[in-house]
């Protein structure tokens, strides 16, 4: 009986079994970016990621109609362009890097529109180009799976400096010049992880498994290591959890799995040994002058 | 100098354009303007209309009238209408607002008044199906009443619309037939297919095909683990056949459920918009002989 549903529904349907493993390979690459990126106040990349590749998209679209990898590869170039553009003006003016994005996302959506009103079609490109979890197949696979890979490679390559960039860029820059190579590299690894699983997920479940469990892990660990261990985890779990409620509740599955993850993020919030609500209550608190 | 020099050509360029823009405009004048919604009655307006009539449609050739959203000179056009034809049946659920907001005389010709509307029931809700288009029965009624709309706008013409209506009414009831000659060269227990939107309810209800739509009538609303495994159980359950791609819908969805289930996956079927002029659905015969041409190819046994 609690074999049926738990793990019956992943037994019997293939596109149950595909959707899990594409969940899980999210986790792993999302989630350890989305703690970075939230320990670097940059949690709302995502959103803007989201509409920055429509350009790109446009372009895809222009130069080889409704292509999926066309449209993908845009939107992965006007993706780069934007986050390492972006990032280039935070380190050389005084803009931070979250307003310089703000600029560089608007201009392209703008840009996006008017490309795609110029070329006087009304299909929906960005509905076109973005997935849904029920419907992975195997080039959507492959990508999300390779991505995730890449991304922890690269992650153990640059893991101390990028480190020390979060805590402290005044110590690396004195010691190393290599803070901002690392970070435009960091930035590629955000942009790939967002378009590949826009492209082959959907842009809620991209968004959300990267953003909600790193949050979530802020209540449960004092230091990085154990909120990325926390983060890919939850992000597992909610994958998991979310895609059986979809199943047996039959809501759609995309939105099920953030909510999962989003109940994950409440009850942290409340209860999380870290800071959470009800820990902040009962402990006494320092004197205060 | 070189300044003045520089206005005096702008201003003959000016006055070219405007000259060039007038005796177009002249061209033009003595042919009725009318505005068709979707690419569709576009075409049928533009057979009733013949030569007196000059037909823009607003949502173009493989464009999806769902999510349209209408440009200023969509508004122009339309501003400067005598006749304007629209589906009704809650296709265009920006017309009304995109009509009063251009000032057009004219008012819009609901071509599917007096079809007796099929509802649809997906998830529970009802809402009516405004895809009449695919019963090839109620596109009489649509030319019939486009007819009557260009009569109405322009009483001068109305024996060569009643003309041109009866040669097109003609190639209707050819088509008919040709529909329901090869739908009956199909096994009864094979005519089961499904297809990414509720599109084809009037269809399958005119010539006794079953179309099966896991996602619903509109094609924005998303889909439950549940929905695509009910889908592929009732797949394999009844041995439906094929799968069908529209021309203007994602087709991942459907390619994983041929791929679960090994139904076979058909062509390209054409259910709100017309292909561009090189494809094989340019007008709403071709269209509807394409549709049929695909369904019996997967569908024969």
């Amino acid at each position: 009986m609690l074999y049926d549903a738990l793990i019956g529904p992943f037994l019997e349907f293939e596109f149950m079994r595909r959707a899990l493993v594409s969940t899980f390979a999210l986790a792993f690459g999302a989630a350890p970016i989305g703690v970075i990126l939230m320990l670097r106040r940059m949690s709302l990349i995502g959103d803007a990621m989201s509409h920055a590749i429509l350009p790109g998209a446009a372009v895809g679209f222009m130069l080889a109609g409704l292509n999926l990898f066309a449209m993908a590869a845009g939107g992965l170039i006007a993706g780069f362009v934007i986050a390492v553009g972006a990032g280039l003006i935070a380190r050389s003016t005084q803009l931070k890097e979250d307003a310089s994005l703000a600029a560089f996302f608007l201009i392209s959506l703008a840009l996006g529109v008017t490309l795609v009103s110029a070329k006087g079609t009304n299909i929906d490109l960005l509905h076109f180009l973005f997935g849904s979890v029920l419907a992975v197949d195997d080039p959507a696979l492959l990508i999300v799976v390779g991505i995730a890979s890449v991304s922890l490679v690269v992650l153990a390559l640059i893991w101390r400096p990028l480190v020390l960039e979060c805590v402290d860029p005044g110590f690396l820059r004195s010691v190393s010049r290599a803070g901002g190579p690392v970070h435009m590299a960091f930035l590629a690894l955000v942009v790939m992880n967002l378009v590949g699983g826009f492209q082959a997920l959907g842009t809620l479940l991209a968004v959300g498994i990267m953003m909600l469990p790193a949050v979530t892990s802020r209540f449960w660990a004092r230091e990085i290591t154990g909120m990325i261990g926390v983060a890919i985890a939850c992000a597992a779990l909610s994958g998991y959890a979310g895609l059986l409620l979809s199943y047996h509740a039959g809501l759609p599955s995309g939105p099920a799995i953030i909510l999962v993850a989003g109940a994950l993020y409440a009850l942290s919030v409340a209860a999380g040994p870290v800071g959470g609500l009800i820990w902040l209550a009962i402990t006494p608190r320092h004197l205060e002058a | 100098m070189i300044q003045r020099f520089h206005s005096a050509v702008l201003l003959m360029l000016a006055a070219m354009l405007i000259a060039a823009s007038a005796s177009a405009q002249d061209k033009q004048q003595d042919k009725l303007k009318a505005v068709a919604t979707i690419s569709i009655i576009g075409d049928l307006v533009k057979s009733v209309g013949g030569d007196r009539v000059e037909v823009t449609t607003l949502v173009g050739p493989n464009s999806d009238a769902h999510v349209f959203s209408p440009t200023p000179s969509d508004a122009k056009t339309l501003g400067a209408a005598k006749a304007v034809f629209i589906n009704g049946m809650g296709l265009e659920g920006w017309i009304t607002r995109l009509v009063a907001a251009a000032g057009t005389k004219a008012t819009p010709v609901v071509v599917s008044a007096g079809i007796k509307p099929r509802q649809a029931e997906e998830g529970g809700h009802h809402a009516v199906d405004p895809h009449a288009w695919q019963s090839v029965a109620n596109v009489k009624i649509y030319v019939a009443n486009i007819r009557n709309g260009l009569k109405k706008a322009d009483p001068a013409g109305a024996a060569v619309y009643d003309a041109n209506a009866k040669v097109y009414l003609d190639k209707l009831d050819e088509l008919e037939r040709e529909v329901r000659d090869t739908i009956q060269k199909i096994p009864a227990d094979r005519r089961k297919i499904i297809t990414t939107h509720d599109a084809f309810g009037y269809f399958g209800q005119a010539y006794g095909v079953q179309f099966i739509a896991p996602l619903g009538v509109s094609a924005e609303s998303q889909p439950s683990a549940r929905d695509v495994a009910k889908i592929i159980g009732q797949v394999k359950r009844q041995k439906i056949p094929a799968v069908f791609m529209e021309n203007i819908s994602d087709p991942r969805m459907m390619q994983q459920i041929a791929r679960e289930t090994g139904a076979k996956i058909g062509g390209t079927l054409y259910s709100d918009a017309l292909s561009d002029a090189g494809g094989p659905a340019a007008t709403y015969l071709d269209m509807m002989r394409s549709n049929v041409r695909e369904l019996a190819k997967v569908l024969a046994p």
